[in-house]
């Protein structure tokens, strides 16, 4: 990606200026064992431990770190080995702002990850632009899905940690088909009545 | 020794014995260390998969075989292939001297610690090789850090094991337990507080363990050697980390907490029970100090443990003449 003459433009780079960005090229391989039970305990093993990266984008961040610390703990389903090298992750957690400068670099994070790879669009900025959208953006990427293949959107501007771990339980239902933990009880909220539903719990405050 | 049949099926059974052991040790520790982490951070840790977390390691191990390998285009492949395998390998050669109980050891020779010391530096070489091979600067950074840490350690922990040898006369780790037999006065931490003070550190040292886990330098090195291993490469550089820290362990109990010889009914289930309090005790120091600088690191170890080995060594040597 990067033109190996500083002072000139690339011609990739001069798209990106224009706003245009190339989507992320992944190839997916077939199984090398493709059996029903071998791969449903791959599947297994995969969902109940999702590593994901060490990066964060913008304010969405914090609150996937508070999600990995003592009150939510996302140690307690093995997701919280978060790894700084993208060679041993398995989910990248686009928590933020994607900016046009860094979208690139997302979507090279995003091809350095090994095989089974998941994206998780954390917020409304990785969404759809969220805050940032509105007629002359020139900096924001409306939606980290223009350039990553997204597999759960969880929205919220930020997201609480409880969906976070929603959005970690999705990538598990998507992996194994079913959810492995009780559906949460709809909480009461005096100030705001009952929510409609737990998993959107995030939005209702 | 000679070379009879019965010795060669000995050997081997001690092999896959190992194997087995090498192998447990790596899912139970993993498994305990993340628990320690949640006690210490105040959260649970692994808790649903199996009971408290127990299948998580398993869940971890499956999906990492299956877990797609990047070889970098860049990279030296056979070297790159190669250096995890070596990382553990010598491993196994290790595991066979050391005297778990009275009739329990895989090789009997008479110079077990030196062998001991001789093979742990085989690690350093691997993660050279794979820090090399990965044609990553991180990765060649961290592996650099990682020659320079093990080289300066390995002196004050050879000064320190040096007295200890001074002490029992000899080099057999056999005979150093036996020496250490009756009392628990008689344990060489009693006998020998320095050399175990500079043995402790140096374990961190030599391990790669936090405090003094700069080749892998999370914050600055993205994972310093292993930065380009994905799968099953980087599980062996794991499970490397955690056999290089039960084989200090069980250095550390058979030099200094008397082996097999406990308070009472003496046999192999006393080295195992000090080798897993030592591993608990790493993984306690681990989650408790911060990482040091890489500057503070060597002058830790030229400033302090080196002169204080040399200095523990010559009152040894003093007092063996002496009395
Ligand atoms: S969605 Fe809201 S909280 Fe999240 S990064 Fe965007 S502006 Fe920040």
């Amino acid at each position: 990606m990067a033109s190996p003459d500083p002072g000139k433009l690339s011609e990739p780079r001069a798209r990106q200026a224009g706003g245009l960005i190339e989507p992320a090229r992944a190839a997916v391989h077939p199984p090398l064992v493709n059996l029903r039970p071998v791969n449903y305990v791959f599947d297994l093993g995969r969902a109940m431990s999702i590593w994901p990266m060490t990066f964060g984008l913008a304010c969405c961040a914090i609150e996937m770190m508070s999600a990995s610390m003592a009150r939510w703990d996302l140690a307690r389903f093995g997701a919280e080995v978060f790894r700084p090298s993208a060679r041993q992750a398995d989910l990248m957690l686009v928590a933020g702002t994607v900016v046009k400068k860094f979208a690139p670099l997302v979507r090279r994070l995003y091809e350095q990850m090994p095989a089974p790879k998941f994206v998780l669009a954390m917020g409304n900025c990785a969404i759809s632009g969220g805050p940032f959208k509105f007629e002359g953006n020139y900096s924001v990427l409306e939606g980290v899905d223009q350039i990553l293949p997204v597999d759960v959107y969880v929205p919220g501007c930020p997201p609480r940690p409880e969906a976070l771990l929603e959005g970690i339980f999705a990538i598990q239902k998507k992996l194994t088909g079913h959810r492995f933990w009780p559906q949460p009880a709809p909480v009461e909220d005096p100030a705001f009545g009952a929510a409609p539903a737990a998993v959107q719990e995030g939005e209702s405050r | 020794m000679d070379i009879s049949l019965l010795n060669v099926i000995k050997l081997l059974l001690a092999l896959l014995a190992i194997i087995v052991l090498l192998v447990l040790n790596s899912v139970v520790m993993v498994w305990l260390e993340r628990k320690a982490a949640g006690f210490v951070q105040r959260r649970p840790g692994p808790y649903v998969v199996g009971p408290h977390g127990l299948l998580q390691t398993v869940a971890d191990s499956v999906k990492l075989l299956a877990k797609q390998i990047v070889l970098p285009g860049s990279s030296d492949r056979l070297l790159f292939l190669s250096a995890p395998v070596l990382a553990m390998f010598p491993m196994f050669l290790i595991f066979l001297v050391i005297p778990y109980g009275p009739w329990l050891t895989g090789l009997e020779v008479n110079l077990g610690l030196l062998l001991i010391l001789a093979f742990t530096g085989l690690e350093t070489l691997a993660v050279i090789a794979g820090g090399w091979a990965s044609n990553n600067k991180y990765s060649l950074i961290g592996a650099a850090r990682c020659v320079s840490q093990s080289v300066a350690y390995e002196i004050p922990l050879i000064l320190a094991l040096l007295a200890l040898a001074f002490m029992c006369g000899s080099l057999d780790l056999t005979v150093i337990t036996e020496a250490q037999s009756g009392w628990v006065w008689r344990w060489n931490i009693f006998r020998q507080p320095l050399a175990f003070f500079i043995f402790v550190i140096t374990c961190f040292g030599e391990t790669n363990r936090a405090p003094f886990d700069l080749p892998e330098g999370e914050s600055e090195l993205t994972g310093g050697y292993h930065t380009e291993y994905s799968g099953m490469g980087f599980a062996l550089f794991f499970m490397a980390e955690y056999t290089s820290m039960m084989l200090v362990s069980f250095l550390a109990a058979v030099l200094f907490f008397g082996g097999s010889n406990g308070p009472f009914i003496n046999g192999f289930w006393w080295t195992f029970l000090k080798m897993g309090l030592f591993m608990t005790f790493m993984i306690w120091v681990r989650w408790t100090f911060p990482r040091v600088r890489f500057d503070q690191l060597l002058n830790i170890n030229w400033k302090w443990l080196l002169p204080l080995g040399l200095l523990n060594l010559w009152v040894t040597a003093v007092v063996l003449k002496l009395f």
